[in-house]
This record gives C-alpha cells, sequence and structure tokens, in this order.
C-alpha cells in the first residue's frame, strides 16, 4: 500500500500539485498498479541484463558544425511570460 | 463524382489525380469539408479532429509528386509549424511550434498535405480517446462507443471517410488497438525506421509513428514515404531492404506461429471466433498454423506499465509553465517558483496523465529503481528473446489485435487497470521493438475485431505482404462505419 | 599521494584535510552538446537556442561527435581507462535553467574511468550539457507585482566534461596547484578555453578532515562553484577552518552544500528546504550508447599534443633543467615553447639551458605586463638566447644584461647590438679595471678602513661606486677581489 506521504512525496519530486481530494484516491490507484507491475518481482531474472534500447545502432553522432537557430521573436513567440529578450520567471532566490 | 469520392481509398485516390481525373485541390476540399463539418458538429459528431485546415496549402506542388496530394490528417502530437500541436493537452493549449516533424515534413514533400490534425489520449496515454483534453472521440460503428486510443481520433476519421489515411502514434498498441476497433488497418513498423523528431514524446524507447489507412496497401504505401534516417533523431536509421506496395494473395508456406498466452485467457469470445476463423482463412491460403510460446509475454503489460510511465515522467518535465503552454501564477503567492511549477502541472494535466507520471516519478525514485524500473528492463530482454527463439521456428506471429472489441464511453474510465488490460496483446511486440499490424478479421456483435500480424525487426514488407495475402481472403466490408 | 606529500596538511589540531575536486570544463566545440546551435559568446540573451536547446515539446537530442573526441582526449591525457561503451542519463530535477526538467550527462557508466595527472588520481570524466543562464531582473520584469528572473537559453545546451579527482589533496596550495597544471594539460590539448573568470573552467570540492595519518574518510561538504584559483585555495582554507572548529568544540561535521562568499570570506550552506535531491537517474533513451570505434581512437591520439607533464620530465631529461624550472617552464602553457625556440635559435655563443630557463622565469616573465605571453613581447626569443650566451661567456654582466634586456623589452632589437650600442659589453680585468677600483677606494677611504680591519660587508660602498662607474659592465665577483686584493685582505 502507498501511503499519503509516500504520494505527498513523489508528487513533491514530479512538481505535481494534488489537491486534498486527488490525494487519497492516487494512492489507492497507484497502490492496484504497482500491486499489478510489481507481479514482475517474482520472475527469476538473476543475470539478465537490462534493455533501454531495442535498436542495436552505434555511433549515431552529429558532425559539430553549426546551422541556423531561431529567431529571438520565434524562441520567445509561445511563452506565458516573455521580454523582449527573454522568458521570465518568479525568481528562485525569492519566497 | 463526391459521392464517388468517399469510394476512393488513399491509392485509388491517387491514380485518379495521377490519372488526370481528379484534381488534389478537389480531393482536399472535399475532406477539409467534411473534417470541417465533424468538427463543427460539437457533441453530434465523432470528435475526431483538433483543427481543420482552413484552405488548401497554397503553391499546390508541380509536377507529380509520388502521393499526388492525397491529404493527410495527422495526430494532434505531431509538430506542425504555425498549426496547434497540443498532444491532447490543455497544457498545450494552442500551442503553435516553430518547427514541424520530420514525417510530417517529409510526407508533405511527398504529396500528402496535411488537412487536419486528429484528437487523442492525452500524451497518448489512454486506450479509449477519453483521456483528451478536448473531449472524446467516438466510434463511427457505435457512437456510444469509444474509438480505442490513443489515435482514436484518426482511427475514428479514417473508419468514418472522414480522412483518407491518417498518422497516428504507437507506444503500447496505440495504432494497433484503435485500428481494430474501428475496422481499419493500423501499423507500428520497426522502432528506428521512423523518425520521432517532432512527435511530443509520451515513452522515448516505444514510441513509433506509423499509418491508419481503409486496406493494407495504402498503409504500405504511406509507410513507403515514412522510413528512413533522420539525423536528428539519433534512434533513428536507414531502413534495410525494401519497401513496396504488397502484392502478395497467398500464404503458401508461410508459417504462422500463434502463442497460447496471447490468444486465449481474457480474450472476449466473440473476438476469439473471428480470430480463429481468420486463422482458417490463412490456412485455406496456404499458411502453416502452429503453436508457439511466449513465455514472458504475460509480463509484459507489467514491464511496460513501468517503463512507459517512467520514461513520461520524465519526457512531461518540460511542461513547467516556462516556455510554452499554461502557466498558472497563485496570485496569493506570485514569487513563488515551485508553486508556479506545481500549480502549472497540477491544472494543465488530466486524471491519467497525473497518474501515469506519478507512477514513473514513483518507479525511478530512490530505493524503487531497482525493483522496478531495472527490473522492468530486464523482463524487456526476456520478452526480446522470446521472440527471436519464436521466429526460429516461424515467419510471423498472429494474435488478436485487442481483447475486446470497442467499449462503451465511460465504462473503463474508473478503473485504470480494465482500461490497461486493452493493451495486453499489443504491449509484447512494442516492448521487442517489432513491426506489427492489425487489420479487420470481422464482426463481433457487429462491432470489428482486428487481427495483429507481428514480424522480426525490419520484417515489416513480409507483415505487410502477409496481412495483404490475408485481407484479401477476409473481404472485410468496413462501409458500414461510413458517415 | 605519497605519505611525505600528504604529511604536512593544512588542518590544524593533528588532523588532516582530505580533498577532491569535480571540475566542469566548456568544451571549445563549435556546437552544443545536442544541438547544432553556434555556442555563445555573450551574444544578446536568447539568440543562440532551437527546439532542442529549448526543451520544445517533440525535439530530440543527437551528441555532438567533437565533444566525445574531445572527451577522448582528455581521457588519454589523464591516462583514463576509454570506455569501448558509455551510456548518457537523464539526471531529473526542476530548475527554470534546465529547459527539460532533466539534464543529460554520463552516471554508471561514463566515458573515460581512472587514470592520474601528477600525484593525483582521476575518478572519471565525462561528458554532460551545461545549464542555461539565469538572470536576476528584478522590479524590471515583474510577473503579477513580484520580481522576475530572465532565463537565457544562449549558454544552454554548452558541451562540459567534468573531471572528477580521487580525495587525494590535502592543503589548498596542493590544491590550487594541481589545477593549475590540469589547465595547461587542457589548454595544450586545445579542447577548451579554460578561462576560470569567464566560467569555461569551474571548480568544486569535496572537503573533509580525519587524524593524520588515518585511513578513514571524514564526513565531507561540498564547495560549490569557485571560480578563480585565489578563492579556490581561500574557500578551501576557510572551510577547513570551519571544520576543525567544529571539530575541537566536539560538535559533528554535516554533509552539505557549502557556498563560499570571497568577498566576506563566509561559508553558507546552500541547503534548500527541499528534502535531499532525488535526481531519478535512468539510461536517456532518445540516444544510443556510445561506442568508440577504433578510428575514433585513432583520431583522437593523431590530435595528441605533448602535454606539461611529458614534456617537463623531457625538460629534466635532455636539458638537465632542475625540476622546478621544468615544470615553472612546462606549466605555463606558452612559457615551454619560447624557451625551446630561443634555445633553438642558434646563438652564438649558445646559452646554456639552465640559465635561458632562469632568464625566462626570473628575469623576463617579471617585466612583462601581468599575464602578458613572452611570445608576443618584442624579445624576440634569439634576442634572449644571445644575451644570455654572451652573459654566460662573460662578455656581459650580469647587471649590464639586465639592463640590456630593459631595453629588449620596450624596444625589441638584437641583444650583441644593443651592447655595442651602449657600450655595456664586459669590462675584463686588466688595467683599465684596475684604475677604477683604484679610483673607488680612495673616494671612500672609510669603508677601505673598515675592509681592512675585518669588516666585509663594507666593502659594499666601494663596489657600488665602480659598478655606477663601468655602468654596470664589470663581473660583480671580478670586482670584489680587485678590491680584497688592493686592499690586502
Ligand atoms: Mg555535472
Ligand atoms: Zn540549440
Amino acid at each position: 500500500m502507498i501511503t499519503r506521504d509516500e504520494v505527498l512525496h513523489v508528487a513533491r519530486l514530479a512538481r505535481l500539485e494534488l489537491s486534498e481530494d486527488e490525494i487519497e484516491p492516487m494512492a489507492r490507484e497507484l497502490s492496484a498498479v504497482s500491486d499489478y507491475v510489481a507481479t514482475i518481482a517474482e520472475l527469476d531474472l538473476d543475470g539478465v541484463p537490462p534493455t533501454s534500447h531495442v535498436v542495436d545502432i552505434s555511433g549515431a553522432l552529429r558532425a559539430d558544425e553549426p546551422r541556423e537557430c531561431l529567431p529571438r521573436e520565434e524562441a520567445l513567440d509561445q511563452a506565458p511570460s516573455a521580454g523582449e529578450d527573454g522568458f521570465l520567471v518568479p525568481s528562485p532566490q525569492a519566497g | 463524382m463526391s459521392a464517388g469520392l468517399l469510394e476512393l481509398g488513399a491509392a485509388a485516390a491517387r491514380a485518379e489525380i495521377d490519372a488526370g481525373r481528379l484534381s488534389a485541390a478537389e480531393l482536399f476540399d472535399f475532406y477539409r469539408d467534411r473534417a470541417a463539418a465533424d468538427r463543427d458538429a460539437d457533441g453530434s459528431g465523432l470528435g475526431c479532429f483538433t483543427w481543420v485546415a482552413a484552405e488548401a496549402p497554397a503553391g499546390a506542388r508541380d509536377g507529380s509528386p509520388p502521393l499526388a496530394g492525397v491529404p493527410l490528417a495527422v495526430k494532434d502530437l505531431f509538430c506542425t509549424r504555425g498549426v496547434p500541436s497540443q498532444s491532447g493537452s490543455r497544457i498545450l493549449e494552442g500551442y503553435l511550434p516553430p518547427y514541424t516533424a520530420t514525417v510530417v515534413s517529409r510526407l508533405a514533400e511527398a504529396g500528402a498535405p496535411l488537412f487536419a490534425k486528429t484528437n487523442q489520449d492525452e500524451f497518448a496515454m489512454g486506450s479509449s480517446t477519453e483521456n483528451s483534453g478536448f473531449g472524446p472521440s467516438r466510434n463511427p460503428w457505435d457512437r456510444d462507443r469509444v474509438p480505442g486510443g490513443s489515435s482514436g481520433g484518426s482511427a475514428a476519421a479514417v473508419a468514418a471517410g472522414l480522412a483518407p489515411w491518417a498518422l497516428g502514434t504507437d507506444t503500447g498498441g496505440s495504432i494497433r488497438q484503435p485500428a481494430a476497433l474501428c475496422g481499419i488497418v493500423g501499423m507500428k513498423p520497426t522502432y528506428g525506421s521512423v523518425s520521432r523528431y517532432g512527435m511530443i514524446a509520451f515513452a522515448s524507447s516505444l514510441d513509433q509513428a506509423g499509418p491508419l489507412t481503409r486496406d493494407v496497401g495504402d498503409a504500405a504505401l504511406l509507410l513507403l514515404h515514412m522510413v528512413g534516417r533522420d539525423p536528428c533523431d539519433a534512434t533513428s536509421l536507414e531502413f534495410p531492404g525494401s519497401l513496396a506496395t504488397p502484392t502478395a494473395e497467398r500464404l503458401d508456406g508461410v508459417r504462422l506461429g500463434v502463442p497460447g498466452e496471447l490468444s486465449g485467457e481474457g480474450i472476449e469470445a466473440g473476438v476469439l471466433d473471428a480470430f480463429n476463423a481468420a486463422l482458417e482463412q490463412a490456412r485455406g491460403l496456404g499458411a502453416e498454423i502452429t503453436g508457439v510460446t511466449l513465455p514472458h509475454a504475460p509480463h509484459a503489460l507489467a514491464a511496460y506499465y513501468v517503463i512507459a510511465p517512467a520514461e513520461a515522467s520524465s519526457n512531461l518535465a518540460r511542461f513547467d509553465g516556462v516556455r510554452y503552454g499554461m502557466r498558472h501564477i497563485d496570485d496569493a503567492r506570485p514569487e513563488d517558483l515551485v508553486a508556479m511549477y506545481t500549480r502549472t502541472r497540477h491544472d494543465g494535466f488530466g486524471p491519467e496523465v497525473k497518474r501515469r507520471v506519478m507512477l514513473g516519478t514513483y518507479a525511478l525514485s530512490s530505493g524503487y529503481y531497482d525493483a522496478y524500473y531495472g527490473r522492468a528492463q530486464q523482463v524487456r530482454t526476456k520478452i526480446a528473446e522470446d521472440f527471436r527463439a519464436a521466429f526460429e521456428e516461424v515467419d510471423l506471429i498472429v494474435t488478436p489485435t485487442a481483447p475486446t472489441v470497442a467499449f462503451e464511453l465511460g465504462e473503463k474510465t474508473g478503473d485504470p487497470l480494465a482500461m490497461y488490460l486493452n493493451d495486453y496483446c499489443t504491449v509484447p511486440m512494442s516492448l521487442a521493438g517489432i513491426p506489427a499490424i492489425s487489420i479487420p478479421c470481422g464482426l463481433s456483435e457487429g462491432l470489428p475485431v482486428g487481427i495483429q500480424i507481428a514480424g522480426p525487426a525490419f520484417s515489416d514488407a513480409r507483415v505487410l505482404d502477409a496481412a495483404h495475402a490475408l485481407e484479401g481472403a477476409l473481404g472485410f466490408d468496413g462501409s458500414a462505419a461510413l458517415v | 599521494m605519497s605519505e611525505a606529500a600528504a604529511g604536512n596538511g593544512a588542518a590544524p589540531g593533528g588532523l588532516e584535510a582530505v580533498i577532491g575536486l569535480e571540475i566542469h570544463v566548456q568544451l571549445a566545440t563549435a556546437t552544443k552538446m545536442f544541438c547544432s546551435c553556434a555556442l555563445s559568446f555573450g551574444e544578446p540573451p536568447n539568440t543562440h537556442t532551437c527546439p532542442v536547446c529549448l526543451g520544445l515539446p517533440g525535439s530530440l537530442p543527437v551528441a555532438n561527435a567533437r565533444a566525445v573526441h574531445f572527451g577522448l582526449m582528455i581521457g588519454l591525457a589523464l591516462g583514463s581507462e576509454l570506455a569501448p561503451r558509455s551510456i548518457f542519463h537523464r539526471k531529473n530535477y526542476f530548475y527554470p535553467d534546465l529547459p527539460k526538467g532533466y539534464q543529460i550527462s554520463q552516471y554508471d557508466e561514463p566515458l573515460c574511468l581512472g587514470g592520474a595527472l601528477g600525484e593525483v588520481r582521476i575518478h572519471r570524466v565525462h561528458l554532460e550539457e551545461d545549464a542555461a543562464k539565469l538572470i536576476h531582473v528584478g522590479a524590471s520584469g515583474r510577473i503579477h507585482g513580484s520580481d522576475a528572473s530572465l532565463v537565457d537559453f544562449n549558454r544552454g545546451g554548452t558541451p562540459l566534461a567534468e573531471i572528477v579527482t580521487e580525495p587525494d589533496l590535502r592543503t589548498p596550495e596542493q590544491a590550487g596547484e594541481w589545477l593549475r597544471l590540469l589547465r595547461t594539460t587542457l589548454r595544450a590539448l586545445g579542447v577548451s578555453d579554460v578561462n576560470m573568470e569567464e566560467g569555461s573552467l569551474r571548480c568544486d570540492a569535496n572537503i573533509s578532515l580525519r587524524p593524520a595519518g588515518s585511513g578513514q574518510l571524514g564526513v565531507k561538504t561540498e564547495l560549490k562553484n569557485m571560480n578563480s584559483f585565489r578563492f579556490i585555495e581561500r574557500g578551501i582554507k576557510a572551510e577547513i577552518a570551519r571544520q576543525a572548529k567544529v571539530i575541537e568544540t566536539g560538535g559533528t561535521v554535516v554533509q552539505e552544500t557549502l557556498h563560499f562568499d570571497p568577498d566576506s570570506g563566509a561559508i553558507t550552506s546552500l541547503r534548500s528546504k527541499e528534502e535531499a535531491h532525488d535526481y531519478r537517474y535512468f539510461p536517456e533513451p532518445d540516444l544510443l550508447p556510445v561506442t568508440i570505434e577504433p578510428a575514433m581512437l585513432e583520431q583522437a591520439r593523431a590530435a595528441m599534443p605533448e602535454l606539461p607533464a611529458q614534456r617537463a620530465q623531457r625538460l629534466t631529461a635532455e636539458l638537465g633543467l632542475s625540476e622546478d624550472s621544468a615544470r615553472a617552464l612546462a606549466f605555463r602553457g606558452e612559457l615551454a615553447p619560447y624557451f625551446e625556440a630561443a634555445l633553438a635559435a642558434g646563438a652564438d655563443p649558445a646559452p646554456e639551458p639552465q640559465a635561458l630557463a632562469n632568464w625566462v622565469t626570473v628575469e623576463l616573465l617579471p617585466r612583462l605586463q601581468d599575464g602578458e605571453d613572452p611570445g608576443g613581447s618584442r624579445v624576440a626569443p634569439a634576442a634572449l638566447a644571445e644575451l644570455v650566451g654572451l652573459v654566460g661567456a662573460k662578455r656581459v654582466s650580469v647587471g649590464a644584461a639586465r639592463q640590456v634586456l630593459d631595453r629588449l623589452v620596450s624596444d625589441g632589437g638584437d641583444a650583441g647590438a644593443i651592447v655595442e650600442q651602449e657600450g655595456l659589453g664586459a669590462i675584463g680585468g686588466g688595467e683599465e679595471l684596475e684604475a677604477v677600483v683604484a679610483a673607488a677606494i680612495a673616494a671612500n677611504a672609510d669603508a677601505a678602513e673598515r675592509v681592512r680591519q675585518g669588516n666585509a660587508k663594507a666593502i659594499g660602498p666601494i663596489v657600488g661606486q665602480v659598478m655606477r662607474e663601468t655602468k654596470g659592465r664589470a663581473d660583480g665577483t671580478e670586482v670584489a677581489s680587485l678590491i680584497n686584493a688592493q686592499l690586502g685582505v
């Protein structure tokens, strides 16, 4: 069972606010899914290497050659808050 | 000619344009108008589209591009320059990217211009398209039922004749399952064969773009112009061998393996009946049907529901209210950066996305990595090994695509695990990165059933060939879904 | 590290400091680590961005081949084991300067493992991307009435090599000295601008104390982001003192991240209210493992220059320079080439190598503007070589040679010609010098008397007058012996 505290800890890591009425159902649903996925714990997987990539190719490196950048207006165009030359955020030092 | 246009598949329409009997502009307008009507019908439509072009793209291409101008509907999550690309999420409402996904540009270059963006589950997380931030899509076979997901808008649009063909993406079954539920063809190519650049990511090691079409020939034609290495996607590669429009009509000597793990328990009786009937047809075409075993396939879903949410939790971290999309600043705490993050993500993400972000964060967090993510990646190795062993015995593997026919809207939204089981038969192929297609193989209770055909990595052409032969014998009629 | 070197730690009270460094090196590639944006050098904010380095939805990273090449060169220079296959991971955390919500870095399978530079062992070298820059703009960029920061993504995605040492350093001075060697090595490799003030070389230090000679490690603290050699030494010194005080007063040192303020000398904790970071590392699915093909390795090997440590050894072995001189020349990138050019200039008489080395480091360098490269000065290597050769042959006195060098520094030119023009050639013995000496003794009768009575030091004023009269052309030792001879002592 995933506890309320664990849910809040994970939510903090994920930078996700959960309203009071979301916490308990989240704990329940996460518990159900994690119980289900925990069935893989029963498998004997000693010595089995993990697979993080299914494509077996290598050397997909990029030549160090510059390409054109985005015009600044375009880079800033979709920002919820921007000055003329940059994105604006609440100061991390504050609060 | 309009009534006739609807009957034309994409390849047939292309032939008409090439022959000078149809203009690309006329075809574009025909589908544009149909899509716009569905969009404007609000609740009474199918809810397939999140955007429809106002007009045909200026300056129709000279010469005759290979796809002749047959217009393309594209899942919302493909970035399209200056056109809303929202991945079904309110957090990206109205987002206009400054660039276009490689595969969409390639297809436009090849003569398949974008005419509409299609609805989907938010960030492709779902199997019903009910998790869209812009309302659900409906199944044209029965509007009270889901079209499947997450590429449900694309599947429903193609099935209903609102698009000649469409692009979807498949992470654990998101092309194949909606194709099955809507009675059309959907293919997930070998992982790495199609560029992911510009696809708003769900789970990077699994996501792959693919075609949703009315028949196998159209699927092959579209895929032909999608594959190939993209220098902007390090995981993409030059497609080995060649893809061509399939012509096979027989399955003589083709060994089809039926894995017991994916074709018995948990599969609805009506689905199994249609599946078995299709196997009989295949036998009639000369195929050899044998049982195979994929011992770890029953654990694929569990592994998938660790790996996909883990990658997703990281992929979705960029939605932070800084550079694009929604931002929620709490008026009471305007100086609080963390509050900006947490409120923005609280308001912008729907319940299923929150669930998976939480699940993925949990699975990667300190103390849990080995038990969850690490083990899931080991299971992935075993599943890939199972397939390799099976393909020593048989040429292709066949299963039902989805355990059930289309279910009712709202039926599974309260039970995440029940919803996840939709992917039971499709997820093993995703984890192994191998190509798989779903083609309609009959009806159960008046609703379409899909059969899945999978092959070894980069056997996409063989998969398409077998699907083409079987499709011919099955003679599925999807016209009942046309609107 | 030898026990002898470790023995004289700066920590008081029978404690010794154990210091390890983590150095972030900005690589001098043309483009960023994972996208094709040109690196930025002070251009207006947000003019060097693209979908990849802005973390736009759907964008994907592709690793820069030259960054990998530079990483391999660093590994070769440090004698590391180069991993045939290394993996990029995602390091997940939220901060406005991190557009994707994760940094792509290497974690448990880095590009280079192990190695050593000088007496310090290397733990690992890995590649990663730099963060963007946050600029506090205060009231001018208010959001909902509150102060704001501006995010500039120009720097975001700049390739970094992170070099992590083993905790082999024992004193702040040793740390500073070693870091200078590292910087020279990196400069010789040409992989970075290695400019601390501009942030292309940034250093964190891990510091712990233990009873001197103990094999155990104490609790360490991490001193973040010091951006000059002086601050590094001062910061480490201050942290050692702080920890020693904690221990001496019966407290325990807690593991934390600290900031050293060079203005006040104060050390403050950077620990946020949040719980300790949980970075949720996992292999980056968008990038395949980096496999080092034989051709890449060959290319890196072929690009390797002679490294400072090798050069110092060669200067000692081949030219018989003292170890100190050899290091003084080799560890400052531009000195050794100048020295070798002078040696090879064919001056006649040829300078003796050790003497030439001394003239470069002790005489020439202090005469140049702070930090000026001798190669860029007016003193041609051949001119210095000739001058040192003339001194060695006693054809110019040391004092006169210093005057010649002053002229060379200000005007350039040919050493022999200046000696000629100014009549600075040595007065070799003989009647001319005898006469000058006699005159000087006569003019300093008091001093002469005291020398006769056994006060050797009283000779100074007499020598001084001889030197003035000869404009420094006379050899000091010879003058002294002539004076003594004439005074009969
Ligand atoms: Mg680092
Ligand atoms: Zn960039």
